[in-house]
């Protein structure tokens, strides 16, 4: 019954990543609202925009009204739906954090998970890997089938109606918008990781209400520090670590003076080398590492709850 | 070489002292049964083994420190504990894919043979399989593993006679053989005693009775002991004395065959009542009820 031979041979030749590999995709198998929230925000935003392509009034085609301002309010459902799904993509992304390693504790199958030669580090590495690559490039791919989408149903309909395919095709920036979605995604996710390693952090090392305590101790903080100094230091930290990016990754007044629509944002206007520049992406991204490594020997220490 | 080796193991919850100072030592080959009441620490000792939890003392499992070789570790040893380990969500495909994923020595075809005799569909999630389908999927997962060490704490918990019985059927006929090592914790004390070649009690986190079944043949004798012999067989200071059938059954360690044959009939005693009256004698000793159902 026993020929170890050849096993031991594949044992030799299992690469270090096939566990990670595959903890990844049990994570998928375990949390699908992974995939079927931000679907589901892509059907509707569709569903959405179908529905204002029929109702609108034929006559209103894309005649050029004021020529600069065309890019804009053509890009405006495109962006809006990439808005949506990078929001939906977020929140997602805080419960799926907070549970990640508070559930297998929870539901007790840490113990099968650790009856496999799976190390804690492998394990965190996986979960981590969803808000920091999994997502945002799931996310990215969906806006763009989406986008793409809706550009078919937009030629679709003008040609129905007669006109206009050429000027949309000239006019509508898709290509840049994706490049600056791409960007964004990018830059979001590097500044957002202090946050998902600090609500990893929290699922785990709390035996419950892993929510409240990932929100309260901040808020705490804060009202502390209002209360005793009259200071918001460290509100505006949290302030800083939420909206921080944008004027370090994007130049925010255009060329000509007046402020970046956030529909669409030219592809001129982002600024990496500042962003990557700034000491709060580093310092941030630090305190990541630091939360994912407690993270990592929690988990070594945490039983079942 | 020693498949378990545990000196002076000790680990405390707060103020409870789970394990106080516990000397195992499991050779390759063997089945031990590892027995005791509720929070004895039978859990306890198991999970240091499997490196879930840090310990105090001296413990090396096949010949590795548990707690930091964990993954290590767990390429040589499985562990199957009561049912509700599995996550629910899990598919009995996704099981699969999952431990043939990531472990070097799982051979998914003998699962596959394993789960073909069962009813056990592929696609079916954890949640919706019985206790018992659920255990056996667990089994035929470890069983494809060609393992070292198999830990097995409470693994027929909640599952009714035929399951529990096929459980250590299967184990044995098509599992267990020379190099591999089995250590099992169960309150079933009576389904398992066939299966096992050592057998260990522990109580209140300390080893009560450690050793092999031959030499708890050899040292233990229970005598139905004719009434008028009584007087005379309390003389030879029984560890136990129970009624059955309105006669008196005494229990001796260590007190030869020979000598115990004239006061009645003498049998070795089942596991069950040896831990009854060591147990007892425990609490009695520490004047403290014993905590919970002892089997």
């Amino acid at each position: 019954m026993n020929t170890p031979s050849p096993q031991l041979i594949v044992a030799g030749a299992m690469p270090a990543t096939r566990p990670l590999f595959w903890s990844v995709r049990r994570e998928l198998w375990e949390n699908r609202s992974l995939y079927i929230a931000p679907l589901s925000v892509a059907a509707l935003a569709l569903f959405g925009f179908l529905l204002a392509l029929i109702k609108r009034p034929k006559d209103e085609g894309l005649a050029p009204i004021n020529p600069s301002f065309q890019p804009t309010a053509l890009a405006m459902p495109y962006s809006h739906a990439a808005m949506l799904l990078v929001l939906t993509a977020f929140i997602v992304v805080i419960f799926y954090c907070l549970d990640a390693l508070y559930g297998e504790r929870r539901d007790r199958s840490i113990l099968f998970w650790k009856s496999l030669p799976v190390s804690d580090l492998t394990t965190v590495l996986a979960k981590a890997g969803v808000p920091l690559a999994i997502l945002p490039l799931t996310v990215f791919a969906i806006t763009v089938a989406v986008q793409l989408t809706m550009l078919l149903l937009s030629v679709a309909a003008l040609l129905m109606r007669g006109g206009g395919v050429a000027t949309l095709w000239s006019h509508l920036p898709l290509f840049q918008l994706q490049a600056v979605l791409l960007y964004s995604l990018a830059v979001i996710t590097l500044w957002y990781a202090p946050i998902y390693g600090w609500l990893l952090l929290i699922s785990a090392w709390a035996r419950r209400t892993t929510f409240l305590w990932a929100v309260l101790p901040p808020l705490a903080i804060s009202l502390v520090e209002l209360i005793a100094f009259h200071t918001a230091h460290f509100g505006l930290l949290l302030k800083e670590r939420f909206i921080g990016f944008a004027p370090k990754a994007f130049a925010l007044r255009m060329p000509d003076g007046s402020f970046i629509d956030p529909h669409f944002i030219p592809i001129t206007q982002i600024t990496p080398g500042r962003f990557l520049g700034s000491p709060g992406l580093w310092i941030g991204l630090v305190f990541a590492a630091a939360c994912l490594a407690a993270a990592v020997r929690l988990r070594q220490y945490r039983e079942p709850i | 070489m020693n498949v378990v080796e545990a000196r002076g193991l000790r680990k405390s919850f707060g103020k409870t002292v789970a394990l106080d100072g516990v000397d195992m030592r499991v050779e390759e080959g063997r089945i031990l049964g590892l027995i005791g009441p509720n929070g004895a620490g039978k859990s306890t000792a198991l999970h240091a083994i499997l490196g879930l939890i840090p310990y105090q003392g001296e413990l090396k499992v096949l010949g590795r420190d548990p707690w930091s070789e964990r993954d290590q570790l767990m390429r040589d040893v499985c562990f199957i504990a009561d049912v509700a380990v599995l996550p629910r969500w899990l598919r009995v495909s996704q099981a699969l894919d999952f431990v043939a994923g990531v472990h070097p020595r799982f051979v998914r075809e003998k699962a596959e043979a394993f789960l073909a005799r069962t009813t056990i569909k592929r696609a079916s999630k954890v949640r919706e399989l019985s206790k018992g389908m659920v255990t056996q999927l667990h089994l035929a997962l470890v069983m494809a593993i060609d393992a070292k060490l198999l830990v097995l704490d409470e693994p027929t918990l909640g599952l009714d006679l035929l399951y529990r019985k096929q459980f250590y059927d299967s184990l044995l006929n098509e599992y267990f053989d020379s190099t591999r090592t089995i250590v099992v914790t169960t309150h079933q004390v009576e389904e398992v005693q066939h299966v096992l070649t050592d057998v260990m009690f522990i109580n209140r986190g300390r080893i009560v009775l450690d050793c092999s079944m031959e030499a708890c043949e050899a040292r233990f004798h229970e005598v139905m002991v004719h009434p008028e012999q009584v007087s005379a067989a309390r003389a030879l200071k029984p560890m136990n004395e129970r009624q059955l059938f309105g006669r008196s059954v005494l229990l001796f360690d260590a007190v030869d065959r020979q000598q115990l044959a004239p006061l009645g009939e003498v049998r070795t005693p089942s596991i069950a009542d040896l831990f009854v009256a060591l147990m007892g004698e425990a609490s009695n000793t520490n004047n403290v009820a014993p905590k919970g159902a002892a089997l």
